[in-house]
């Protein structure tokens, strides 16, 4: 398996788009953090940047990566090789290569600027977005096999997931606002990795005394240990399942 | 060496392989034969469990092939259209498939020398033309010296001088008592080298018979003519 991981991670880093990815975190993590001088503010707009830049590149470079290694795969197959190490390797190999770009990105300036709970709460929802979003997109690639379509499927999910979602979620609220609504809110963005890493970051920036009573709930409820544990549990599934799914479905292809 | 029992595959509504039945030994060079689309392809696959059967059963030395791969550590398989990563160099292709199988014996590198590979290795595979990406196919089919030979189309693409090499290769390694398994569409190219003939129509085996039988039944002094002429009359 370490054969093939490494393998991949040369093969992306040689690819040019990966350095350019990480230059363009860094430029904006760097001007963000200097030119603000409220930390909490920047912190924010770096957190808007990225959930929504990182996933939409994980999810994007990842399925044009998996379709083009389509070669690849097929030569592996016919050699003594097991399905699931070629899978786990092609998963381990992107997801090492974009997170050492978001490091390099994101994770530096942010050491040199704020090197405190909400600082590494960005790096640790930054890394655990990419994996989630490479795992999407190992399944979506596997779902179609047209590549166009493919590709489409994963810009839809990345949408529904970053957009959608909350517009679905706003217009609830709005709807049901004479209603006690918080514990239905809370559970509604716990299920989307998106919000919920927003939250986890949000909490740790403390602003969400800004959020009003639903602020207040999600603080009761993620603040705690045990919040703390089940977001990270959530986070892990939307990793594992996707992933699970992908290997099962690989394993039965064929090539 | 190879058991085949009652595979059967379809893609959607059309039945590929309609329960297929074979026994492959040692030492035989079976032809595989059969017009477009009847399957061989999707057979051969089958043995390299890159296609998965719905039905029936592989048995490699005994074993069954399903849910295990160190089987293929005895397989060399040249593909009909050798497809690689587009930006790898021929001979990293090469490096990457010898570290993959941690094969610790003495490498086969005859056809890298007789192909003249050696002065191409820096050359990327995108550029490659159909015939040099066949010759890097079938190096490394026979890298590792594996006992058995999986060839589909091995010749086409190639020119007259390489599809030499590769026929007296071949040879040679039916010699040493390999299994040899060859799919082609000209017949004239396999005369001298096969000891086995299968013809498949339709996704079933129509005859599995020994080139002498088949000479002997049909009068004919090539194989090409004698399996014409055995179609023929099994038609009548």
């Amino acid at each position: 398996m370490n054969k093939i991981t490494n393998f991949i991670i040369t093969d992306i880093i040689k690819n040019k788009i990966i350095i350019i990815y990480t230059v363009i975190l860094a430029l904006f993590s760097w001007s963000v953090l200097s030119l603000e001088d409220n930390m909490a503010k920047a912190m924010l707009s770096l957190l808007n940047i990225i959930l929504l830049a990182v996933p939409l590149m994980a999810v994007i470079f990842s399925t044009i990566y998996m379709y083009n290694s389509s070669e690849f795969i097929e030569l592996l197959v016919s050699q003594p090789i097991k399905r699931k190490t070629i899978w786990l390797s092609h998963f381990a190999g992107l997801s090492i290569s974009l997170s050492i770009a978001f490091i390099l990105g994101i994770g530096l300036p942010i050491v040199v600027y704020s090197p405190d709970a909400a600082g590494f709460s960005i790096l640790l929802m930054g890394l655990f977005i990419t994996p989630i979003f490479i795992a999407i997109a190992m399944l979506c690639s596997i779902l179609a096999r047209d590549k166009a379509r493919g590709i489409g499927i994963a810009i839809m999910v990345w949408l529904f997931l970053s957009l959608i979602y909350d517009g679905i979620v706003l217009y609830l609220m709005f709807q049901f606002a004479d209603y006690p609504i918080e514990k239905p809110m809370v559970i509604m963005s716990a299920l989307n990795p998106i919000d919920l890493a927003r939250i986890m970051v949000l909490l740790k920036v403390d602003v969400s005394a800004l959020m009003g009573y639903t602020g207040a709930i999600f603080k009761q409820i993620f603040g705690s240990q045990i919040g703390w544990i089940i977001s990270m549990g959530l986070l892990l599934i939307w990793i594992v399942t996707p992933m699970w799914i992908s290997l099962l479905k690989f394993k039965n292809k064929d090539l | 060496m190879i058991r085949i029992e009652g595979i059967k595959k379809s893609f959607g509504k059309s039945e590929v392989l309609k329960d297929i039945n074979l026994q492959l030994k040692r030492g035989q060079c079976i032809g595989l034969i059969g017009p477009n689309a009847c399957g061989k392809t999707t057979l051969i696959k089958s043995i390299l469990s890159m296609v998965l059967p719905n039905d029936g059963t592989i048995y490699f030395d005994q074993k069954s092939i399903a849910g295990d791969e160190t089987y293929k550590n005895k397989i060399g398989y040249m593909p009909q259209i050798g497809r690689y990563p587009e930006n790898m160099s021929i001979i990293q292709v090469i490096d990457m498939i010898k570290s993959i199988r941690q094969f610790d014996g003495q490498t086969d590198e005859e056809l890298w020398d007789a192909f003249g590979l050696e002065q191409a290795k820096h050359k990327k595979m995108r550029t490659l033309s159909g015939g040099t990406t066949q010759k890097v196919s079938a190096t490394l089919a026979f890298l590792f010296s594996p006992d058995v030979l999986i060839l589909d189309e091995p010749t086409a693409g190639l020119d007259p001088l390489a599809s030499e090499i590769l026929r007296e290769k071949i040879i040679m390694e039916r010699q040493k008592g390999k299994l040899i398994l060859i799919t082609s569409h000209l017949l004239n190219e396999l005369d001298d080298l096969l000891t086995d003939v299968i013809y498949m129509q339709d996704g079933k085996i129509v005859f599995f018979k020994t080139t002498d039988e088949l000479m002997a039944m049909s009068g004919h002094g090539r194989i090409s003519k004698a399996i014409g002429h055995y179609i023929k009359s099994a038609a009548v």
